[in-house]
């Protein structure tokens, strides 16, 4: 039996290599300007506001650009439209996967939290936030995929 | 408790409607046709709403299209 990707899996399959992308390209980026540079500078609290008010809308403009070429892309190659609407199984879905990233990211929360309780460095604390971040959305993305595969 | 799952006869149904596609039924009950596709396949229980809204296309009662199973009805 043929197996046909959907839209919107295959919206999903681009907004995972999007998130693992941004998330590399960011760290490198910082940890080269910033941490080889001057070491000292992950103990210094503003360094990390500035990484995180810098990393949030670079990683949603970098998504909107992916998906809008995507649509493009999708287009010209398979003169399918993206759908506009997400009906009832594509939001249990979301749902679903949503639930399950908020637990990653409440769990990466209580592990820095832990890190500050047990004395360890701010930069532990942050590392940490940093990536439960990027494990949740991770798992948003991985957790639909399965579902659209499997099914509800 | 028992493993339940509803079977459904929309693929033969849409053959039945002058091969209607899986496309047009999705714009008639205005879902996706992933939906469509997942309802016939199994991986998908469809709300009651949209279940309705599938009779009605077909113009045949609940029953006739969705159908409740579960492990035991297997065994008897």
């Amino acid at each position: 039996m043929k197996t046909t990707i959907s839209s919107h899996e295959k919206m999903t399959y681009l907004s995972l290599t999007g998130s693992i992308l941004i998330f590399f390209f960011y760290v490198r980026y910082v940890y080269l300007h910033s941490v080889v540079v001057n070491p000292d500078i992950v103990n210094d609290f503003s360094f990390w506001g500035r990484s995180f008010i810098v990393l949030i809308p670079v990683a949603i403009v970098v998504q909107i650009v992916l998906h809008i070429v995507f649509a493009i892309v999708n287009k010209i190659l398979t003169n399918e439209d993206l759908p506009a609407k997400s009906d009832e199984m594509v939001r249990l879905i979301e749902l679903k996967s949503i639930q399950l990233s908020h637990w990653v990211f409440v769990i990466g929360f209580f592990l820095a939290m832990g890190s500050i309780a047990l004395n360890m460095k701010p930069a532990v604390m942050f590392i940490l936030l940093i990536f439960s971040g990027f494990m949740a959305s991770i798992s948003s993305d991985v957790a639909k995929i399965y579902y659209y595969r499997k099914g509800l | 408790m028992s493993k339940c799952r509803i079977n459904n006869e929309i693929r033969k149904l849409r053959f039945l409607s002058n091969e209607m596609t899986q496309q047009e039924l999705a714009d008639r009950t205005g879902v996706t046709r992933q939906t469509i596709v997942a309802i016939e396949n199994g991986k998908y229980s469809p709300t009651l709403e949209l279940a309705f809204r599938i009779a009605e296309v077909f113009k045949l009662p609940l029953e006739d299209i969705f159908t409740y199973q579960t492990d035991d009805d297997g065994k008897k």
